[in-house]
């Protein structure tokens, strides 16, 4: 009698789990391919651990609190590694609408993730889209910061050539006219020293130093 | 006559500017393709050759036109002959067509180089869609450097009779780099001469450096491989030759009117054989190890989209058939392909259309050119290395320094000239006519950054320059060997610089060179004759891929004026001198 009872549970189950039935949904690890040499084998323990996290993914859903892990029911398991799985009502027979138990696995993707160390890739649920993580957005975008420190660089190093171009452009105008005067300058200036004005020998012309000149006749007579 | 003309501060100056000017971008995105096209190593014949036939011949009449007569293009030629006056406008008008779409590029690279710093790359993740259930549409088609170069930078419209709006962000860049090169030219000389020292020498540091890491990538041998294996029939290729001639003749920038300018600012008694040898060779160099690093980014590109390629389909079978993870590997992949074909061969059928078939030699072929390699190929290999902020900001600096190094080139063959004019320089100091000159630019330069700016560029990219340059440089050729006279010239160089000229130049001059260049100029002409209308690539967004479309007529209109704005100064040039004198003849006959 009750070896009965099981295979009809079991026949049921066996109903309301199967690949394409309604409100079935299709899983696919790659642990390889996430964890290489790490990769630990798929057994009936890691099953638990996965019909623990739907259930408790379902927990959180209002109105659906007392979901068991023996609600959630696995079947066709293969090499690859995938398998179906379905969740069904407190009563075992009817299972829970699509709708809901795709909204649960979103809101709690990560978690359920991180339990098996895989990622959206790794981890897939065929038809349960993962919400995909924005990029950050920067209230100001990074390339117009350092747009702008290059644009005034270059603003500022254009002034200073201009400056120093006009700067230069003034002096030599001034130049040439300012050495004409110095010029002048220096043929009236007369040297002042102790109050006594001193000719220099040679502004004035010639002058015979009488020092030297003392009477007409400097040659001595034969 | 004149007060001092300002001089390079030493020749070493004058050496790097030319260097600066001549390696430009066309070295690291045109000649990668050419060698990929027609045949790899044997290409470097062809490009040997013509550099010896052609290149140096041309560079020297250059450089020795414009020592000799120490003016700018149109006063150069005026001088050797006042019917030549056309000539010099014309390579001024070319200059200028050439500037207003050129910075642009340099644009581009700011907007790059800035976008640079974030982590990740902007171009290596697509934007996700409404819903962030998924990525953008356009994205998925195409790929995220794509998106990212004909969306976030171009925003494209899906052809050029869409003009749109001017976009702000690369107007930004676009004055930007409008204002730097303001700024390296503003002083003439003297601040370019400065300059050139880092546009010059800063390129070579950072290809130095991609070498290095590119030679270290996964994958860098088969595009060496693929690149260097020399395909000797393409040897008797015509158009091989007839690239080779064009590729030669573009990258040294011959007929702008800038290596005039720039070797006048040198000392009379500079050997100008000496630096033509020097500066040709150090071009031809560049390209060569610019390919070298291209070809090794390439190979590691097309290997990491090969193995990427049968990954996927490795997942797709292991995904359809339930197989263990990790059982299908790169190598058995053949033999379970076959198992599975013969052992549900139902299945099989129905995943089989999905199957890519991939092969590394269809990757390593695909080949590009222009701002879609700098753009779209390299960012795709630089997003897949390690660090690939430091690479892709490095790559960003050096295409920035190779452009603002042509662009001192063409500026100053605007210059110079209006420089050297009497009229202006007594109204305007030096400082003023440059600025002038870079708002006038940046203004037009506004246009291609509207959405259907990059049409535009492809425009004036392909047709500004190269029917125009071609006979400007032929009747420059003939003008100094025919009308000024070779033996003239000839004397005139061996009292500047007190070398006699080796019979070499003379036979290249005389003979070679012209004979070329109307060659390539007759086969441009039948090409564009034969081709019927013109086409262009444009960006489809609903399928993530170019298609090609005819020119509206206004278009090829445009085409039309461009063309003819710069050929028909020559003509016009020398009509005008014939009237002048003409009238100065009647004027004296009637008052004697």
């Amino acid at each position: 009698m009750l070896w009965l009872l099981f295979f009809l549970v079991t026949a049921i189950h066996a109903e309301l789990c199967q690949p394409d039935a309604e409100n079935a949904f299709k899983v696919r690890l790659s642990l390889r391919t996430a964890l290489g040499d790490k990769a630990y084998a798929w057994d009936t323990n890691e099953e638990y651990l996965f019909k623990a996290m739907v259930a408790f993914s379902m927990r959180r859903v209002p109105n659906r609190e007392a979901t068991e892990i023996s609600h959630v029911l696995l079947c066709n398991v293969t090499q690859r590694v995938s398998f179906w799985f379905v969740v069904t009502d407190p009563s075992r027979n009817h299972t829970l609408p699509a709708v809901e138990v795709q909204s649960a696995i979103r809101m709690n993707r990560n978690r359920i993730n991180n339990a098996f160390f895989l990622n959206d890739q790794t981890l897939e649920f065929l038809r349960i889209p993962s919400t995909l993580a924005p990029p950050t957005d920067p209230s100001v975008p990074i390339w117009i910061i350092i747009f702008g420190v290059v644009f005034c660089i270059v603003i500022v190093a254009t002034m200073l050539l201009i400056l120093s171009g006009i700067r230069q452009r003034r002096r030599e105008n001034k130049g040439p006219s300012e050495m004409e005067d110095t010029e002048d300058k220096w043929e009236n200036t007369i040297t002042i020293e102790n109050g006594i004005p001193c000719d220099p020998l040679d502004m004035k012309g010639g002058h015979v130093n009488d020092a030297f000149v003392t009477e007409d006749e400097r040659l001595t007579p034969l | 006559m004149d007060e001092a003309r300002p001089l390079w501060a030493t020749p070493l100056q004058f050496v790097f500017a030319c260097i600066s000017y001549a390696v430009g971008l066309g070295n690291v995105w045109r000649f990668p393709y050419l060698c990929q096209m027609y045949g790899g190593g044997s290409f470097l014949v062809p490009y040997i050759i013509m550099l010896a036939v052609e290149g140096m011949p041309l560079l020297y009449l250059e450089l020795a036109v414009g020592q000799r007569m120490r003016q700018g293009s149109i006063g150069a030629w005026r001088t050797i002959s006042p019917y030549l006056s056309g000539v010099g406008v014309a390579s001024v008008v070319v200059s200028f067509f050439l500037s207003m779409y050129y910075n642009v590029i340099n644009a581009w690279a700011f907007w790059y180089l800035f976008h640079s710093f974030q982590d990740p790359l902007p171009w290596s993740v697509c934007p996700l869609n409404g819903n962030r259930t998924g990525y953008d549409e356009e994205c998925e088609k195409a790929s995220s450097t794509q998106y990212f170069w004909y969306r976030k930078t171009l925003n494209i419209s899906p052809s050029i009779q869409e003009s749109g709006a001017v976009q702000w962000e690369p107007a930004l860049c676009l004055i930007l780099a409008w204002l730097l090169v303001y700024l390296c030219i503003l002083r003439g000389t003297e601040s370019t001469g400065k300059v050139v020292y880092f546009t010059a020498l800063l390129p070579y540091c950072v290809l130095m450096i991609y070498l290095v890491r590119g030679l270290t990538l996964h994958g860098a041998t088969n595009g060496l491989a693929y690149m260097f294996t020399p395909k000797m029939e393409q040897l008797a290729n015509p158009k091989a030759w007839i690239n080779a001639a064009t590729q030669i003749f573009f990258s040294l920038g011959l007929g702008f009117g800038s290596l005039i300018a720039f070797a006048s600012y040198n000392e009379p008694s500079n050997d100008c054989q000496k630096h033509t040898v020097i500066v040709s060779i150090i071009n031809s160099s560049t390209s060569i190890f610019a390919s070298v690093v291209t070809f090794s980014i390439y190979g590691f590109k097309a290997t990491f989209n090969y193995e990427s390629c049968l990954n996927k389909v490795i997942l797709l079978l292991t995904n359809s058939f339930d197989l263990e993870d990790g059982f299908l590997t790169v190598s058995n992949l053949e033999e379970v392909k076959s198992y599975l074909a013969s052992a549900y061969p139902s299945k099989y059928s129905e995943v089989f259309p999905q199957i890519k078939n991939c092969s590394l030699e269809s990757e390593l072929e695909t080949a590009v050119q222009g701002t879609g390699l700098a753009f779209i190929v390299y960012t795709e290999a630089i997003k897949n290395m390690e660090v690939s902020q430091l690479w892709s900001v490095l790559y960003f600096f050096m295409l920035l320094m190779l452009g603002i190094g042509s662009m001192l080139g063409n500026t100053a063959a605007i210059l110079t000239p209006l420089t050297d004019s009497k009229v202006i320089s007594s109204y305007l100091p030096k400082e003023a006519i440059s600025g002038l000159v870079c708002l006038v630019n940046c203004a037009i330069g506004l246009v291609f950054t509207m959405e259907a700016g990059n049409y535009w560029f492809d425009i004036f990219n392909d047709y500004a320059a190269t029917l125009s340059l071609l006979l400007i440089v032929l009747v420059e050729t003939v003008a100094v060997c025919y009308l000024y006279g070779l033996r003239r010239f000839e004397s005139d160089l061996k009292a500047m610089t007190g070398h006699a000229l080796n019979w070499y130049w003379k036979a290249m001059w005389g003979g070679v060179s012209p004979l070329l260049i109307i060659s390539l100029f007759v086969f441009y002409l039948s090409d564009y004759i034969i081709t019927g209308t013109l086409q262009y690539q444009a960006w489809d967004a609903s399928q993530g891929q170019l298609v090609t479309k005819d020119y509206p007529p206004y278009a090829l209109a445009i085409i039309g004026l461009l063309v003819a704005s710069s050929t028909m100064c020559i003509p016009l040039g020398a009509l005008g001198t014939f009237i002048v004198r003409h009238l100065k003849r009647g004027d004296t006959a009637s008052v004697a």
